[in-house]
């Protein structure tokens, strides 16, 4: 009976495999059509535009790529930014992502598909979107099983926080490194599960990518060692940690070196010190169950004592180092932005620009739940179903989702890094869930037929349980299911039953809570398909709004920088602030004086002073730069809050970090920031107010209303004595001012009395204006 | 008085037991155990010789003793795979761990070749 069971068993689950398998085959497709799908929404209801600032530089740099070949771009020296410094293209910038769509641009050309560059730029995110669902799928796979891999792949489809990041259109870093981060844990666990040291060829390669692509690398690098760690201490080392861990940390070591941008940080700067302490652990740790293994158990113990007292000895010796050579650097050997990750408070109190960049705020309450949804109370429901059984590749995952919450926290940028992990604990929740309710409703629906049946199919089960708790043994050892494995050897059919019955749900509870769990995912879906197409999908370089004579379409800034390439010669340089710098280098293709990599602080302050001081003091600033153009965004006709009036006290700030004389309280009327009638006269008279409002009372008739700020502004008439207009957008958004040369005669004394009457300031700005302004 | 004989004696017995077991070991593993000092002391002399030199050409320095220290790794990973006495890689043919070690070195001395200077 039992054997012609068995054998009848055999094919029809065989055939269930096969088709379970095909099943999951297309499911995994139409994830990835859905990943790819829902990011297009910027491209239906714009058009096929780059957005954003960032993705601008890197569109530049994939161009220079295809057009001047490897070699070319990897010495690349840019002088068209940053003047007069220049910025070393090929050593500052993450590799990654230009040589990822240079290659795809390539193999289309190979294939005789003419896409333009932007077209490969703008569509890379979906693209990888939908290869980082099938690395979840993975990653999840090995974690739980295949179930819980789909669902976490689908979660991760749609998730608005990885939405955020990478709409067709946002050509950033992260669009690549996200699918480069999930599939590097897959190898590390898979080679943890399997012990194969050709997946730590494969993980340590991955890294690689990981590396040339994002300066987020440091997060696996210190996450891995971590869990390396964790194992260790909870005593589940074994061969396969090592195998694990060991060449990752070497390879890995060494290819991090070979990327320009990282060098020798690979192995000088702290970030990476957490991976040689361990490294230098699991060594000791190995030989430890080595020599343990070799030696009688009492000769070990006389072992370790004498070990323990000279290792002891060294140790001391080799940490008094370390401690040293960390405390000579002022920094304790971290970077700036990894210190402001572990200390929330740094960025504002050392580095401003740090501090200045919206991504770097920490995020508020309700972004977590526009940005994960559902999924925020998921995740601890994963979190326990990872505990039942532990294994090493559920330890890890736990391990990423509390690190990625600490850090999700501190800045809202590594959102982004908080949102597979959700997605996996939630995938697992879910499956979880899914699985307790069917096996209810499955377990009725057979007791409802004759009892043979019932038999041989608790029969079935029983022999399939014990198969898979055999499978499943060698797997991830744990010592829950060694016990049960026991247990069922010697009573299989009583402990089946019995362990059966805990586990099942009244059958009409388990349909409701089913239908529940349908509705939650549909509300998931809902809400992530009104994220990406409403709040996710703008360019932010064209602007939208609906009123009630239909829709109004903001193109000020590509007509400005069209003006710009349009009107001016090839080698004049446009100062503006350093949010505009790749957007006018990319489309305008003009010199600029700062832009969005912020790498030198001093400069970004010069041009700061330069906006915040008077016309003459900031002509002085310019005109030894060697600027023609200034370039101010404005947005107090149409209501753009994010115009440079609004972020002018950051340009005080940075400016007043390095150039004493620009004091933030100046511009502050009572503490409080104002441009209306009660504003201080250094604010009045500052480049930045006058540029943004010269001539601005024409617009509403002499009323000089400035809808953003919700105030008249204070001075209304006035002249411009060392810059003059060339090009106004037409919604006022853009403003671009030359500067007028000096003149080529003074007419004798009275015009050096002329120009001591003229001057408004205290004599600081005097001696200002005729000495250099940083010396 | 008596306790450090104690712990001479120890340690005496201890180094002849650990001689004892590990001359056991078969010889296959011994040529892998060979080969991994070979790796780890070639690195000391690179690193005595950059502290005499200096550190010059310091990726030169850091790939040659990354590239010791790495076959040092990898040699100790084909031998946890090829010992008989691990049960968990018991099924895992000898060959297969072989060819993972050698293509495991070939990217290794890939990058060290380049990264070499």
């Amino acid at each position: 009976m039992a054997a012609s069971t068995d054998t009848t068993a055999a094919p029809s689950s065989t055939l269930r495999n096969a088709s379970g398998n095909i099943l999951a085959f297309f499911i995994l497709l139409l994830i990835g059509v859905l990943a790819f799908s829902i990011r297009l929404f910027s491209v239906i209801k714009y058009e096929s535009v780059i957005h954003e600032f960032d993705p601008y530089f890197n569109y530049r740099v994939t161009q220079f790529l295809t057009k001047n070949g490897v070699y070319d771009f990897w010495n690349w020296f840019d002088d068209r930014t940053w003047y007069p410094l220049g910025r070393v293209i090929g050593g500052t910038v993450y590799p990654g992502l230009t040589l990822t769509a240079a290659t795809m641009w390539k193999a289309l050309h190979f294939l005789n598909i003419p896409l333009s560059v932007e077209t490969v730029c703008v569509f890379t995110a979906p693209v990888f979107s939908a290869f980082a669902a099938w690395a979840t799928y993975l990653l999840t796979k090995e974690v739980k099983g295949v179930g819980a891999g789909l669902t976490a792949a689908v979660l991760l489809a749609m998730v608005p926080s990885y939405i955020s990041r990478s709409v067709a259109g946002s050509y950033d870093n992260e669009a690549v490194a996200i699918f480069a981060l999930i599939f590097t844990f897959y190898l590390y666990i898979k080679t943890l599960n399997t012990g194969s040291l050709f997946y730590a060829t494969l993980n340590s390669i991955s890294y690689f990518y990981m590396v040339c692509s994002w300066g987020g690398y440091t997060f696996i690098i210190n996450l891995i060692p971590m869990h390396v760690l964790l194992c260790i201490v909870t005593s589940r080392y074994s061969p396969r940690l090592y195998i694990a861990y060991a060449p990752l940390v070497v390879l890995g070591t060494l290819m991090a070196a070979l990327v320009p941008v990282v060098g020798f940080n690979a192995v000088m700067t702290s970030e990476h010190f957490a991976s040689f302490l361990v490294f230098i652990i699991i060594h000791v740790v190995a030989l430890a169950y080595y020599i343990k293994g070799i030696l009688s158990p009492k000769m070990f113990k006389v072992a370790a004592t004498l070990v323990i007292s000279v290792g002891l000895v060294v140790c001391c010796a080799v940490v008094a180092v370390l401690i040293a050579v960390v405390a000579s650097s002022p920094t304790k050997g971290w970077s700036g932005r990894s210190l402001s990750l572990l200390d929330p408070t740094y960025a504002s109190k050392y580095i401003p620009i740090i501090a200045s960049v919206s991504e770097h705020q920490p995020p508020t309450w309700p972004s977590y739940f526009m940005d994960i949804n559902v999924l925020a109370f998921l995740v601890p429901a994963g979190i326990i179903a990872c505990f039942s059984p532990l294994s090493d590749a559920s330890s890890f995952v736990i391990l990423y989702i509390v690190m990625s919450v600490y850090f999700s926290g501190v800045m809202v940028r590594l959102m982004l890094v908080f949102a597979p992990a959700a997605c996996i604990m939630s995938g697992v929740a879910l499956s979880e869930a899914f699985d307790a309710f069917t096996r209810s409703i499955k377990f009725y629906a057979f007791q409802t037929g004759d009892t043979v049946s019932a038999s041989t199919v608790s029969m079935e089960n029983n022999v399939k349980e014990i198969e898979k708790k055999e499978e499943s043994l060698k797997k991830r050892p744990s010592k829950k299911n060694k016990k049960k494995e026991k247990e069922n050897v010697e009573k299989p059919l009583k402990k089946s039953q019995t362990e059966k019955r805990p586990l099942i749900l009244p059958v009409e509870a388990s349909v409701f809570a089913l239908f529940l769990t349908v509705l939650l995912a549909a509300f998931y879906v809902v809400h992530s398909v009104w994220a990406a197409a409403e709040a996710y999908s703008a360019p932010s370089i064209v602007l939208t709004s609906h009123s009630r004579d239909g829709l109004h379409v903001f193109d000020d800034f590509r007509e400005a920088y069209a003006w710009l390439s349009h009107n001016t010669h090839v080698d004049d340089k446009v100062a503006s602030w350093w949010d505009y710098g790749y957007q006018t280098t990319a489309m305008a293709n003009r010199t600029v004086i700062v832009d969005n990599n912020t790498w030198n602080n001093t400069h970004i302050a010069t041009v700061g002073t330069a906006m915040s001081s008077p016309e003459k003091a900031a002509w002085e600033i310019f005109n030894s730069l060697d600027v023609k153009y200034v370039l101010v965004v404005f947005g107090g006709v149409v209501g753009y809050s994010s115009d440079d009036i609004n972020k002018f006290l950051w340009m005080v700030r940075i400016g007043g970090g390095v150039f004493p004389h620009i004091k933030e309280p100046d511009y502050l009327r009572d503490g409080q920031y104002r441009i209306d009638s009660q504003a201080t006269p250094t604010m009045l008279n500052s480049l930045m107010y006058k540029l943004s409002y010269y001539r601005f009372v024409e617009t509403d008739g002499g009323k000089g209303y400035d809808r953003v700020r919700g105030t008249e502004i204070g001075k209304k008439y006035f002249k411009l004595t060392h810059f003059e207009e060339v090009f106004t957008t037409h919604h006022w958004m853009v403003r671009i001012y030359k500067l007028k040369p000096q003149k080529n005669r003074i007419r004798g004394k009275t015009k050096k009395s002329r120009s001591k009457t003229s001057s408004k300031g205290p004599t600081k700005t005097r001696t200002i204006t005729k000495k250099n302004p940083w010396h | 008085m008596v306790k450090p004989a104690t712990t001479k004696d120890d340690a005496h017995a201890l180094f002849h037991s650990l001689r004892s077991a590990y001359s056991a070991t078969p010889t296959n593993l011994k040529i892998i155990d060979l080969y991994v000092v070979f790796a780890v002391f070639t690195a000391l002399i690179q690193v005595a010789y950059m502290a005499i030199v200096g550190s010059f050409p310091f990726n030169s320095f850091l790939s040659g003793v990354l590239s010791c220290v790495g076959t040092a790794v990898l040699a100790v990973c084909l031998r946890i795979q090829v010992n008989k006495e691990n049960k968990e890689f018991k099924d895992l043919p000898p060959e297969r761990a072989f060819a993972d070690f050698v293509l495991c070195n070939l990217v290794l001395h890939l990058v060290i070749m380049n990264f070499l200077g």
